[in-house]
């Protein structure tokens, strides 16, 4: 399990137009890039300095090579990363206000209490 | 000594500031009474007179992170951006500046480690909307200087509610004990029942509005033990899997101790209730 890492890529994809943009368009793509690229950069470090050994389990890329919110969710990702993030990514593509959001809702209903733990 | 003349606790609700700019042909049912409980709300600070505010929230993955997570973390910095691109994007939400009151900021750090809570600080903080929603909606002109005060709500393990309520007292014994002869007002915001990323959110209401009524009387009568006999971190899952931002409320009715509110009010929305609290420690200066 890497939660963390998970919720790291949801984190600093969301905060940037331009990676919300091609999360969208070329999910594993991206996915795979940033697990090869980024995974390992320290966000709040100097630029020189980076980690050695984060990687996502295939289940997790799988769910995120896929947009799979769903997985996700039963991964244990923040679940406030995956809604803002895919608010950003696919809101637009409906057309009733909160279309979107109850889709989202609609898929998880076989969720009951206690969900799956975000502890990192 | 410096006068404690007002305390808020409110929810927080980043669709306000887009909802009350909309034409009324365009606003949704609920738009004019939300503006109208808001408005009212405000005149609950502006009777109270501040010249400073301190300003209790929670960042949402903003600044803060994984892994560098401080439990409660105050502001020390003589001004404060204000909001980020992602609340801009999903919200409409401006940028802000906000001042900052340094001193009170240093003595609040300065006291709150005294006090054995091992305060986390930033001299470069970007605030969020826990933060600018209620300079929004309460004091939309943003001319106080402010303490923002941020609590982890978010990112397990939280400390416990009564951590939160002790802490709200321990705000109190320092605004009450610091040497100033300015007039302080604090500012809280948090959730009642809301649930976010899963199946119950943005239902017709709040999640859990047995919760919320529940919560509400709990606040207004100033019923901290009622509550703190009624919540607890795992409980808190129930009402809705972002309930843990009560503990903000809770932290305020620490600030407020065991006395009801002088103003009350609420507002069931669609996703969540609206809640608007204050009490005047020194007096009901309306």
């Amino acid at each position: 399990m890497s939660k963390y890492l998970v919720d790291k890529f949801l984190f600093t994809v969301d905060r940037d137009p331009e990676l919300v943009e091609r999360y969208r368009e070329d999910p594993a793509g991206t996915v795979e890039w940033w697990e090869n690229e980024k995974a390992n950069s320290l966000l709040n470090c100097h630029a020189g300095e980076a980690s050695t050994w984060l990687s996502f389990t295939d289940e997790e890329r799988r769910a995120l090579a896929e947009h799979d919110h769903v997985a996700l969710f039963e991964l244990g990702a923040h679940p406030f990363l995956t809604l803002t993030l895919w608010i950003a990514m696919f809101e637009r593509d409906h057309d009733e206000p909160l279309g979107m959001q109850l889709d989202y809702a609609r898929r998880l209903q076989h969720f009951s209490l206690p969900y799956p733990d975000i502890t990192t | 000594m410096a006068k404690l003349v007002a305390i808020l606790a409110t929810t927080h609700h980043p669709f306000f500031y887009k909802t009350s700019l909309l034409p009324p042909e365009e606003a949704p049912p609920f738009a004019a009474e939300w503006v109208r409980k808001v408005e009212a709300y405000r005149a609950t600070l502006t009777a109270a007179r501040p010249d400073v505010l301190v300003m209790v929230g929670s960042d949402h993955f903003h600044q803060l992170w994984l892994d560098n997570m401080p439990q409660f973390l105050v502001g020390k910095a003589p001004f404060y951006d204000a909001n980020y691109y992602n609340e801009e994007r999903e919200f409409g939400l401006p940028r802000l500046l906000l001042k900052g009151h340094e001193e009170l900021s240093a003595y609040i750090l300065r006291e709150g480690i005294d006090r054995e809570f091992d305060l986390a600080f930033s001299n470069e903080l970007r605030v969020d909307h826990s933060i600018t929603c209620p300079i929004i909606t309460v004091r939309p002109q943003n001319d106080l200087p402010v303490v923002p005060i941020y609590t982890n709500i978010f990112a397990p393990p939280l400390p416990r509610p009564e951590r939160f309520v002790k802490l709200g007292r321990t705000i109190r014994e320092i605004i009450d004990a610091w040497p100033s002869d300015l007039r302080v007002a604090v500012i809280g915001t948090g959730h009642l029942s809301l649930e976010l990323g899963g199946p119950r959110q943005f239902g017709p209401h709040g999640p859990d509005p047995e919760f919320d009524a529940k919560a509400v009387e709990w606040i207004a009568n100033g019923d901290i033990d009622g509550c703190l006999s009624n919540v607890t971190l795992d409980s808190l899952h129930a009402p809705g899997n972002a309930t843990h931002g009560f503990m903000d409320f809770m932290l305020m009715m620490g600030i407020a101790g065991h006395r009801k509110a002088d103003y009350a009010d609420n507002l069931d929305l669609f996703h969540t209730m609206e809640a608007y609290f204050t009490w005047y420690p020194e007096g009901d200066p309306r």
